[in-house]
């Protein structure tokens, strides 16, 4: 009713539409690369959906954002009092709690963006069956709330390398692009999951068991270098190996730095980020009738 | 590639300004298991498995394995929501969509709102688009008023720029100035309603894509708003329309597009569409039920015949309001067995399509635990409530929480006037379409003077 009201009462009809080309709607069309231009022109939406996550997220919560630094921090604590002192799992010589952190960082943005882009198109699901957009948006600003929580979490690193005077060297220009290494990891394993969620809801049910294996396939709480040498670059197929092993040589100066395992993780890493996205991008056509329209 | 040269060239040609909406040979496709349940793993493996004997098959009986499956000629567990459809609407132009129950209406608007692909066919749309197939979508209830109208604003396509060039505007329209930093899981049902209607009612396309809106509100401000949409289209805008409410529809819009099953069977002024509307509804239930070949679900359970009985004049496709009514429906079990956990509805419909009630097995929490494989299930109504007029009802029923059968306009109940109230008198001037038992008692005040 209003709705009407208000169509009437919008005086400027046409005021600031620009000349647009007509839109053509096609039947599905196969394989396609992403529209990085409709992307672009979207990127508000990106901005507003990745916006609700994390303000939801924290909704209600007695402390907050605080839950984003804890999170990590709890993890180290066990693992400190576990691995590093009753097990005495090797640190390369540095503290256990600054060996662990560093690689609890990068971990939890990664697990968390894989559990929550698996639900992301499925959660919302009357969004999707009831307005346009390209629907890679959806995993996308998943990930970017959960890059959030990390630069948050971040800052209790730099606490703690403060409290155990480890100074980074030189190699410290190279922590952006081991972030950017973790964001297109996480992406690319996002876009997957989350598609094949869709269709086949058994994903959901494996992301507790995918979690626990990967995180034992990473060397979160061991130094890569307890994985024998010839084994390495096979080791460096989890593109999370490479992630973790540059975060902890650019921040720490610990581990070999740029290796053959590194290589062939980002190879990896770009590799599932492309042939996600190619995935996705197929599938959507279907997420549609797929996820039913909730009895409209 | 695409075969759409021809229509590109029509369209450059005559009437690259006049036309806002093209629309040709449009077709939907639908496997009927999607629509229901999501694939399981398992399932695909096994189809996998399937798959190469399948292809092998097709290629020997000289078809193109690629194809989509069985368009063309759909098999049982695919069905055409829509059939080569192809119109055009104007600029300035408000098309009515009007068509019964999963006649497509709604397959239709999903296409043009880009919400979902056409199997076959071509749009062209010029102008920007505005899809309200919801109000409110995405609203998120934790978040504060403000938060919502930013974050709606954009799912609906509006930029933050614009957003906060009305965002005043909208406030004061929904009437929640107060509230605005308040979440809205705490608003009342008026407001949260009032607030995603105003967001929607700023977004300003040239093309609006609207389905059942109209459907809220009472009557009143429904003909004030209307009256005011009329005037919407002078300015230019284009608007298609889905609604049930004939009223509406014919109060917006100038032509309208009959859909039934899929395919269009008129195009034109909108009088006489509505009159074959409103024939098409009596025909159609006039097929006997076993016939119909319009229905969903599974078949387990098939009704296969439906009447209802007056006790004063036996079977009868007539009633009175207020006298007691008993309806029948029978069923056949798919395969000559005993069905377990059985829910059955019969939800009914008045002339605009609006639900006026439903009976339903579950509500009543009588849904049958056992039946046998063929029987009937009886309705008994007291005081048939219901105000004189042509309805129209739908047989629905679950067999294990799966959709068994449901045959939409299953058949027409008229109603005539009569004494519900047993007063004597009939109830000849209807003041809402239901009558309801009540009673009235009077309590005396004593003046304050005899205290």
């Amino acid at each position: 009713m209003m709705l009407l009201e208000g169509l009437l009462r919008s005086r400027n009809f046409g005021g600031d539409t620009e000349e647009i080309p007509p839109l053509e709607i096609y039947p599905a069309s196969g394989w396609r690369f992403l529209d990085v231009r409709e992307l672009w022109n979207y990127r508000e939406l990106v901005y507003f959906l990745a916006w609700r996550e994390i303000k939801v997220r924290y909704k209600q919560t007695a402390i907050g954002v605080a839950w984003a630094v804890l999170q990590p921090l709890a993890m180290m604590v066990i693992f400190t009092v576990f691995l590093g002192k009753l097990a005495k799992i090797p640190s390369e010589g540095v503290p256990y709690p600054l060996f662990a952190y560093a690689a609890l960082l990068p971990w939890q943005l990664f697990s968390r963006t894989i559990t929550e882009s698996t639900n992301s198109l499925v959660a919302d699901q009357r969004l999707i069956t009831r307005v346009y957009f390209p629907r890679i948006i959806v995993p996308i600003s998943t990930t970017i709330a959960a890059v959030v929580d990390f630069v948050i979490a971040a800052g209790l690193l730099l606490v703690l390398m403060l409290i155990y005077g480890v100074v980074p060297g030189a190699a410290a220009v190279w922590l952006p692009a081991f972030v950017l290494l973790m964001i297109v990891t996480a992406l690319g394993v996002g876009f997957w999951l989350s598609a094949l969620n869709v269709e086949y809801r058994d994903v959901a049910y494996t992301i507790p068991f995918l979690n626990q294996f990967w995180f034992f396939l990473t060397p979160v709480v061991y130094p890569s270098s307890l994985v024998p040498e010839r084994w390495q670059v096979l080791y460096g197929l989890n593109p999370m190996v490479g992630v973790v092993e540059g975060f902890r040589w650019a921040l720490l100066g610990v581990g070999k730095g740029p290796s053959p395992m590194l290589a062939v993780s980002i190879l990896i890493a770009v590799a599932l980020v492309i042939s996600g996205i190619i995935w996705f991008q197929r599938r959507e056509q279907n997420f549609v009738d797929a996820l039913g329209s909730g009895g409209r | 590639m695409r075969s759409v040269p021809e229509a590109d060239k029509r369209i450059e040609r005559n009437t690259m300004s006049e036309i806002a909406i093209h629309v040709e040979n449009l077709s939907k496709l639908y496997r009927i298991g999607e629509l229901q349940k999501y694939k399981a793993l398992r399932d695909t493996l096994s189809d996998a498995l399937y798959a190469p004997f399948r292809a092998v098959a097709s290629l020997r009986n000289g078809h193109n394995g690629h194809q989509p499956t069985c368009y063309g000629h759909p098999s049982n567990n695919h069905f055409l929501s829509l059939k080569y459809i192809s119109f055009e609407v104007k600029k300035g132009e408000a098309l009515g969509l009007i068509g019964l129950n999963g006649a497509g209406k709604s397959t239709l608007l999903k296409i043009l709102s880009r919400i979902t692909k056409p199997a076959e066919g071509y749009v062209r749309l010029h102008g920007r688009v505005g899809s309200l197939l919801e109000v409110g979508t995405g609203f998120h209830p934790e978040l504060t008023g403000r938060e919502n109208i930013y974050l709606n604003g954009a799912i609906i396509g509006m930029r933050k720029k614009e957003i906060d060039r009305k965002f005043d505007e909208i406030v004061a329209f929904a009437e929640v100035e107060k509230f605005v930093d308040t979440p809205v899981k705490l608003y009342s049902n008026g407001m949260y309603v009032r607030l995603a209607f105003a967001v929607a009612a700023h977004l300003e396309p040239e093309i609006l894509l609207v389905d059942e809106v109209l459907a809220v509100g009472d009557a009143a401000f429904q003909k004030k708003c209307l009256g005011k949409m009329e005037d919407v289209t002078h300015e230019g805008r284009t608007v298609l329309l889905v609604s049930h409410a004939m009223a509406a529809i014919q109060n917006i819009c100038s032509r309208a597009v009959l859909l039934n099953a899929g395919t269009m069977c008129a195009d034109g002024p909108m009088a006489p569409v509505i009159r074959q509307y409103l024939e098409m509804v009596q025909s159609d239930a006039v097929l006997p039920l076993d016939n119909r070949t319009d229905r969903e679900g599974s078949g387990s359970l098939t009704f296969i015949n439906f009447y209802a009985v007056s006790p004063s004049r036996g079977v009868t496709d007539t009633v009175c309001t207020g006298e007691d009514v008993t309806l029948v429906a029978e069923y056949r079990a798919g395969n000559e067995s005993a069905l377990k956990n059985v829910s059955v509805a019969i939800p009914f419909f008045n002339h605009t399509g609006q639900q006026m009630f439903t009976c339903w097995t579950r509500m009543t929490g009588q849904d049958y635990a056992q039946v046998g494989p063929s029987g009937e299930f009886r309705v008994h109504i007291k005081r048939f409530p219901l105000m004189a007029g042509r309805y129209s009802l739908n047989l629905f029923s679950e067999v294990n929480g799966y959709l068994a059968d449901w045959v939409r306009n299953a058949a027409i109940l008229q109603v005539v006037d009569g004494d519900f109230f047993g007063t004597g008198h009939v109830v000849s001037d209807p003041h809402g379409g239901v009558a309801v038992r009540h009673l009235w008692e009077y309590v005396a005040r004593h003046s304050s003077l005899e205290r």
